[in-house]
């Protein structure tokens, strides 16, 4: 069993990441990529602390519950960026402003 | 070091890697891949943390599903022409800031919080068969989430084909 702070510590560097993708990128596919690192920080976290109790799998069905939505989300997200790049012809989060013409 | 414990931390760094790298690079395409080295890398992790449902899960769906959507993103709203995958960044500062702010604050406090490591039950001498104790638990104690999880992944998928259809509905 390794120490559970070892997994904490990865878990913070990839959310820090996660955020400063989403914030400095300027492409919206670079910002779902973000997104995913940010769930899956919270998935090591969850990972890690399951281990401490291995038996119940509590922590470990809430993993699968996050991969689930982060699947829904991506699906979702990439089709509105699909639309949204039709009607403006870019996928840069700051030119895209206005929800209708 | 054992060749466990070597593992984890070659896992451990390949994962921060590839992030950090992900962060600096300009190229959306090089992003999606560096990102699936890290869910790779991650997916490993969960195999050495008892968690081998997981991490197979992790590499089916993100790596095998999620990555791949995003590759047809890639391909659909890139312009073939003229620096077609470059990505500009804006609010370096506040981002820097932002990020390291959150990353020292997250470091400090779990540096001084500890966490019970020795106290609580050691793994048990027969190994337990993980992966049926979540099919269990699945359609026993999760029943209801995992029913309610199937109902929105239908509708997140018609809602996505729906909204990325370009056929135009034929109402007059």
């Amino acid at each position: 069993m390794f120490p559970v702070e070892h997994f904490l510590f990865l878990a913070a560097l990839l959310f820090s990441v996660g955020l400063l993708i989403i914030i400095t990128k300027r492409n919206t596919i670079m910002v779902l990529l973000g997104i995913e690192l940010l769930l899956n920080a919270s998935n090591l976290n969850l990972v890690a602390f399951n281990q401490l109790w291995p038996a119940s799998v509590d922590g470990q069905m809430f993993v699968l519950f996050v991969i689930i939505v982060a699947v829904c989300e991506a699906a979702v997200g990439l089709a509105i960026v699909l639309q949204v790049y039709q009607y403006y012809q870019t996928s840069v989060t700051d030119s895209i402003s206005e929800l209708k013409e | 070091m054992t060749l466990t414990s070597f593992m984890f931390y070659f896992f451990e760094i390949v994962a921060a890697l590839s992030a950090v790298a992900l962060a600096l690079s300009r190229n959306v395409f090089y992003g999606a891949l560096l990102l699936i080295v890290c869910l790779l890398a991650l997916a490993g992790i969960y195999v050495l943390a008892f968690a081998e449902f997981i991490a197979v899960t992790q590499i089916l769906i993100y790596a095998g599903g999620i990555l791949v959507v995003i590759i047809f993103g890639i391909m659909l709203t890139t312009k073939i022409s003229e620096k077609p995958l470059a990505v500009e960044h804006t609010y370096l500062l506040s981002g820097i800031l932002a990020a390291g702010g959150c990353f020292g604050l997250l470091i400090y406090v779990l540096s001084k919080e500890y966490f019970l490591t020795t106290g609580v039950q050691q793994l048990p001498s027969s190994p337990v068969n993980g992966i049926q104790t979540i099919g269990v638990s699945m359609f026993s104690k999760y029943v209801l989430p995992f029913e309610v999880a199937g109902i929105l992944l239908l509708i997140s998928l018609v809602g996505a084909s729906v909204v990325a259809s370009t056929i135009k509905s034929k109402k007059e």
